[in-house]
């Protein structure tokens, strides 16, 4: 039985349809994507599953709890870390902890051995006692994750996990949250528009665009829709039609004077390509990325922006304002 | 069970943040003091109450506008936990949204009274240093000052976090709060009888909530006031009653 299921699932607001009829199913203790650009309804959808939205229409059940009928049953078996900071910087990570635990029900005992476990899972251990101010954004993001475990939760959500962060922190995030699949064995829903962030995690992943969902398998699968190898060439005045000839030539985008090729046997291939399509400006040749799938299936590519006011941003707001 | 374990948990949160924000207890002590011996001191040497000294007179306003000023602009820190997620936090966890309110209100009323005891445990100090005369403390009265203070408190920390659970941002609960605050404390009679005043202001002064919170402190303390102890507490208790079930039902469809 699979541990979230959605429905048709759809969120209006006003004529906007942020989430345009989701269907999807996540299976017990794998790590789930939900990969597309900003406005896509990724955190939407992740809203509509925690309880903190209702739906338009459609339904979904997590963890057998239908998330309308019965958010309370739905609230009990997850934890979550949102896209912002949500600790209160004012306590320390173990009040934060302390906390957590009390809203979570958690028998002091009980608790306070969770307390222990998570810290040293994050590797807060001996941070525990500074106020969470103090913290870097890396911290920060540790401490929430290793709060969102606390209470033993069948499924954690995980919304952006690495947005705003410096390149090494996202990789010792991305060390952690493989660590907790593991160790905690949860199941993790993870939404991000960092294609290496969906590769490198993901078990399976869903590509979102406009609240639908474009495409769903595991990475590697959908890296093989896109065939081969791909080729970006920068041509002024490309014979697009003797290209198409080429039979190694699976599939052809075009954006902006760029030709964007799936090819069979990129090497091999790319002099004969080459003595097709004259001169060129410039070459470019990789195995395909989450990228080329989402520029496959959309035609667009997944801008490499952060969200507007990212993580770090605003915490530098709030404590300036505060 | 579950539900009681959520208003503490509340309940610790605020309390942990109010020790911690140190500049804010000192200015909450700090300027009672001076509107009571400055203010009072200055204006009290040119105006004269019949019957008792014009600091002794603004005691209780005085007491009253502290807890008004603490306890509706608590409701500013949920507009700012809202700001950052940490408002998510705690809607996402399994207690309802009234369990949420009432942890808030007890959260922001132990500040408050704090606030309260410590202020007039310093009118106490005041009148032993005879800095201010006329003001009579005995157990029962204080402890009749406490219950009034008490009321008060928590009926505006919940107009407070009504405004605060429905505000976007902390720069738009300030103007709409200081919209209320001020007029609810001048016209309360905190500085001035309220017997002889221009006949249109008199309505107004009626309505205040506040009117009867400061005429009730004035008849525990000092022992004159307009109306009895008992009507007093009467419409503290029915305006009391009337903002927690608003407060309630804010919650309940305040948005994340």
């Amino acid at each position: 039985m699979p541990i979230i299921k959605t429905d048709n699932l759809i969120k209006k607001f006003g004529d906007f349809t942020a989430v345009n009829g989701l269907s999807l199913e996540v299976n017990q203790g794998e790590i789930f994507g939900l990969l597309g650009p900003n406005g896509a309804g990724k955190s939407t959808t992740l809203m509509m599953l925690t309880t903190l939205l209702k739906p338009t229409s459609g339904t979904a059940r997590v963890n057998n709890f239908d998330i309308v009928a019965d958010p309370d049953g739905v609230r009990k078996s997850i934890g979550i870390v949102f896209q912002d900071p949500s600790s209160d910087d004012t306590l320390t990570g173990y009040e934060n902890l302390k906390l957590h635990g009390m809203l979570y029900n958690m028998p002091a005992e009980l608790r306070e051995r969770r307390i222990k476990e998570v810290l040293e899972l994050v590797d807060l251990t001996n941070r525990k006692d500074d106020l969470v101010k103090n913290y870097s954004g890396g911290m920060r993001r540790r401490l929430e994750l290793g709060r969102g475990l606390m209470h033993h939760p069948k499924i954690i959500f995980l919304d952006e996990p690495t947005l705003g962060l410096d390149p090494q922190s996202r990789e010792n995030i991305w060390d952690y949250i493989e660590k907790l699949s593991k160790e905690e064995r949860v199941s993790v829903i993870i939404t991000t528009h960092y294609m290496d962030e969906a590769d490198k995690l993901c078990d399976r992943l869903a590509i979102i665009d406009k609240g639908k969902i474009v495409a769903l398998d595991s990475p590697t699968n959908l890296k093989k829709v896109v065939g081969g190898d791909v080729i970006n060439l920068k041509i002024k005045n490309p014979d697009i039609e003797s290209i198409k000839k080429l039979d190694f030539v699976k599939n052809i985008n075009s954006k902006d004077g760029t030709l964007s090729l799936s090819v069979n046997n990129a090497n091999e291939n790319i002099s004969e390509l080459l003595a097709v399509t004259g001169r060129v400006e410039s070459v470019e040749l990789h195995s395909p990325t989450l990228n080329d799938v989402f520029l496959h299936y959309t035609g667009r590519e997944i801008r490499e922006e952060s969200a507007e006011g990212g993580w770090s941003e605003r915490i530098i707001n709030y404590r300036s304002k505060k | 069970m579950n539900e009681i374990n959520g208003i503490l948990a509340i309940w610790y949160r605020e309390f942990k943040v109010f020790l911690r924000e140190k500049s804010r207890i000192v200015a909450s002590i700090v300027n009672p003091i001076l509107w009571l011996l400055v203010f009072g001191g200055g204006l009290g040497s040119s105006v004269s109450i019949p019957g008792v000294n014009y600091q002794a007179f603004i005691f209780p306003g005085i007491l009253t506008q502290s807890v008004l000023f603490s306890s509706i602009f608590f409701g500013v820190y949920i507009v700012w936990d809202r700001k950052i997620d940490f408002l998510k936090e705690v809607l996402v966890a399994p207690i309802s949204r009234t369990s949420i309110f009432i942890g808030k209100v007890i959260g922001g009323s132990t500040d408050s009274m704090i606030q309260s005891v410590i202020l007039l445990l310093v009118g106490l100090a005041l009148e032993n240093f005879g800095m201010i005369q006329g003001i009579y403390f005995s157990p029962y009265s204080i402890l009749l000052a406490l219950i009034i203070l008490f009321i008060t408190t928590v009926s505006f920390v919940s107009l407070g976090l009504i405004i605060g659970s429905q505000m976007e941002s902390p720069e738009g609960f300030q103007l709409i709060s200081s919209f209320l605050v001020f007029p609810l404390f001048f016209l309360s009679g905190a500085l001035f009888p309220i017997d002889k005043l221009p006949i249109w202001i008199k309505p107004f002064t009626l309505l205040d909530p506040l009117t009867y919170a400061v005429d009730a402190l004035r008849n525990v303390i000092l022992g004159i006031s307009q109306f009895s102890l008992m009507f007093d507490l009467g419409i503290m208790l029915v305006f009391l009653v009337l903002v927690i079930l608003l407060g309630g039902l804010a919650f309940k469809r305040m948005k994340v």
